[in-house]
């Protein structure tokens, strides 16, 4: 016998029906996501600047021309450098220091579990401005926190924020304290996955504790660590609030970021035309780099 | 030689909740030791302690004459069998399988041979370069035994090992199991619930409740000879029949009042003659299901209802009732499933096992 389904589910099936449950959420996606960047796409291809808020007739579509001039200005390759300096450097070492911290909050023997858990979280819930003083204080030449530890093992003081040379170092610090909690929560989550009893049978076969990391633990792992890798360099590649906080991009551009020139260009300088189309190459970068981080799990 | 011998050993959690309680046994070389009890009866905790996955709160454990309290699990050279197999899923089985030797950084020309040699007594070669989530239930648990096998360890521990298989798988991997430690002939532990699989397999049986042990001995002793209640209905399919009552003397021997004073049996003198006649007020008899006779043509059978009849082909069950006291027959005399009136039942008195406070006398 042939069962109408149609006649069972009409009404929660047709396809109006889905679209009067879903359009809330599609109305606000499409005018606060989807028209913003279709229209910032657009913006990267016009010269458009202060004038043309005023007046729209001042936009001229002037086709790649921001995208060629990007290519001769020496601050945007800065930027560029400083933005792959700090995801290269703060992004494994965010990831190591998470796994780490993870790791050690899941063993049976770690003692105040919840406590340390709590700390390490709260730098990701502070507003980085209150975070900024307290680290502006640790980092201070003279009387900061971080000479003063220094000076017990004979180093001399630094100027952290003020040496171009440092200046960089200092946020990464600054940067990984701030975002490791998160991705730790997320690796605790992808530890408690991974069944116990692996990790018995492992002991009675004679594993040692890292025999048990090298072949449980990372390769089981793998997923988390792709999906934070992905989130990390997403988040990373956006650094903006620290340079701009703490030593707003320099000295001597040594902190200045793609995301930070991007919000000058626009909002300082109002070349908004220009600022979008710095926009779009990080977007590509970043596309590039998720695809690539895909590629390598996949051939793993 | 690889004898294991468990001295006094107790588990105490939280510094009150003992799960095993002063638990001894010893463990010849080459024996079958089967572990068995009700869920909670600490018997994988014991395991677990032999593992060294587990520590030992109170008393000492041997394996081979060596005290292993202290030492690591991995030096302890034993391999164990996990219930839901502990298959590392991200290496094939032949990792799998070479891993513990591997860590022993064994010769890879020695792995290869080892791990074919165990591949080829479970027939699992052709699966070797298969990842664990492309096997069944049946499969894995072999590939968790060839794991055990490649290292050839002093002692096998199973702890549940067929449980997340279904009933045909079971048996023959029960078989199975059986024929491996006549073959590899070492020492084997092997915790379950199942109390066919500890008759079948083992050569001796340690009953666990409640954390103690209730009863040590060879199967067919086991069955005949219940040390108390517990291990008489524990042991056995259908479970053994329990009627409370009280003794009599009588010419010869004894009769058994049931206490709704529905029926008596007699019991020759050589079944009863230890009795102390005065503490027989809560007195418990049983029977074994095979041990009544159904149609009995006995002048002393007695009436019982019919609830139901189960026919299992080669014999029935029947479920009868005398008067509200429920028990069961096993018989291959086998009857109309629908009858409705009274069968006839008498008991075979020579098999009757006598309880007073749960322990049998």
């Amino acid at each position: 016998m042939k069962i109408n389904i149609k006649k069972y589910y009409s009404g929660f099936g047709s396809k109006k029906s889905l679209l009067i449950f879903l359009s809330p959420a599609l109305l606000a996606i499409f005018s606060f996501f989807f028209i913003p960047v279709i229209a910032a796409f657009i913006i990267s291809f016009t010269d458009f600047s202060i004038y043309a808020l005023a007046d729209w007739n001042y936009i001229q579509f002037i086709g790649f021309d921001n995208y060629f001039r990007l290519f001769d200005d020496p601050l945007f390759w800065t930027s560029l450098k400083n933005t792959f300096y700090f995801v290269i450097v703060a992004g494994p070492l965010s990831i190591i220091a998470s796994l780490t911290a993870a790791i050690l909050l899941s063993s049976k023997t770690t003692l105040f579990k919840s406590f340390f858990r709590l700390s390490f979280f709260l730098p990701v819930v502070t507003t980085l401005v209150a975070v900024a003083i307290v680290w502006r204080f640790i980092y201070h030449p003279n009387f900061g926190l971080l000479n003063y530890a220094l000076g017990y093992l004979g180093i001399s003081p630094i100027d952290w924020l003020g040496d171009p040379n440092w200046a960089m170092p200092a946020i990464i610090l600054m940067a990984v304290w701030k975002s490791f909690g998160y991705n730790m929560i997320i690796f605790i989550a992808g530890l408690h996955n991974i069944p116990e009893q692996l990790y018995e049978a492992a002991e009675v076969e004679g594993a040692n504790s890292w025999h048990k990391f090298r072949n449980i633990t990372l390769p089981l792992l793998a997923p988390t660590t792709m999906f934070v890798g992905i989130i990390t360099l997403i988040g990373f590649f956006q650094l903006f609030a620290e340079p701009y906080i703490m030593t707003q991009g320099g000295p001597l551009n040594s902190t200045l970021s793609i995301v930070q020139y991007m919000y000058q260009e626009g909002f300082r300088w109002w070349n908004i035309g220009y600022s979008a189309a710095i926009a779009f190459v990080l977007f590509t970068i970043i596309f590039v780099g998720t695809i690539i981080q895909l590629k390598l799990k996949k051939n793993d | 030689m690889a004898a294991v011998e468990v001295k006094n050993i107790s588990k105490i959690y939280d510094g009150n909740t003992k799960v095993v309680d002063n638990v001894n046994f010893e463990i010849k070389d080459k024996e079958f030791v089967v572990l068995v009890g009700p869920s909670g009866c600490g018997k994988s905790t014991t395991l677990r302690m032999i593992a060294g996955l587990e520590e030992i709160t109170e008393g000492e454990i041997y394996i081979a004459g060596e005290l292993i309290n202290n030492i690591a699990p991995s030096k302890r050279d034993i391999a164990m069998v996990f219930q839901n197999y502990a298959l590392y899923p991200h290496m094939t089985v032949f990792e799998n399988m070479a891993f513990g030797l591997k860590i022993k950084k064994t010769s890879k020309a020695d792995i290869i041979e080892r791990v074919h040699e165990a591949a080829n007594i479970l027939e699992i070669e052709q699966l070797l370069n298969r990842k664990p989530k492309a096997l069944s239930g049946g499969q894995k648990q072999r590939v968790a035994l060839g794991r055990a096998i490649v290292r050839k360890p002093k002692v096998f521990l199973f702890d549940e090992p067929l449980s997340n298989l279904d009933a045909k798988l079971r048996g023959q991997m029960r078989i199975e199991i059986s024929k491996l430690h006549k073959k590899l002939g070492v020492t084997m532990i092997y915790v379950t619930h199942d109390q066919t699989e500890a008759m079948t397999m083992g050569d001796k049986i340690v009953v666990m409740k409640d954390g103690v042990v209730q009863q040590i001995d060879e199967p067919i002793k086991l069955y005949k000879n219940p040390k108390n209640k517990f291990v008489a209905g524990f042991i056995g399919s259908p479970t053994m029949n329990f009627f409370t009552g009280k003794l009599n003397v009588e010419n010869n021997g004894f009769r058994f009042t049931c206490a709704n004073n529905e029926f008596t049996i007699f019991i020759p003198n050589n079944r009863a003659e230890t009795v102390n006649i005065n503490n027989t007020d809560s007195l418990t008899i049983g029977v074994r299901p095979e041990d009544i006779i159904i149609n009995s043509s006995d002048s002393a059978s007695i009436k019982a209802n019919v609830d139901l009849i189960e026919t299992l082909g080669s014999e029935s069950l029947y479920h009868l009732n005398i008067a509200g006291q429920k028990f069961i027959v096993k018989s291959t005399v086998h009857l109309d499933k629908n009858i409705t009136n009274d069968v006839k039942v008498s008991f075979n008195s020579k098999n009757i096992h006598l309880f007073i406070n749960e322990s049998a006398i």
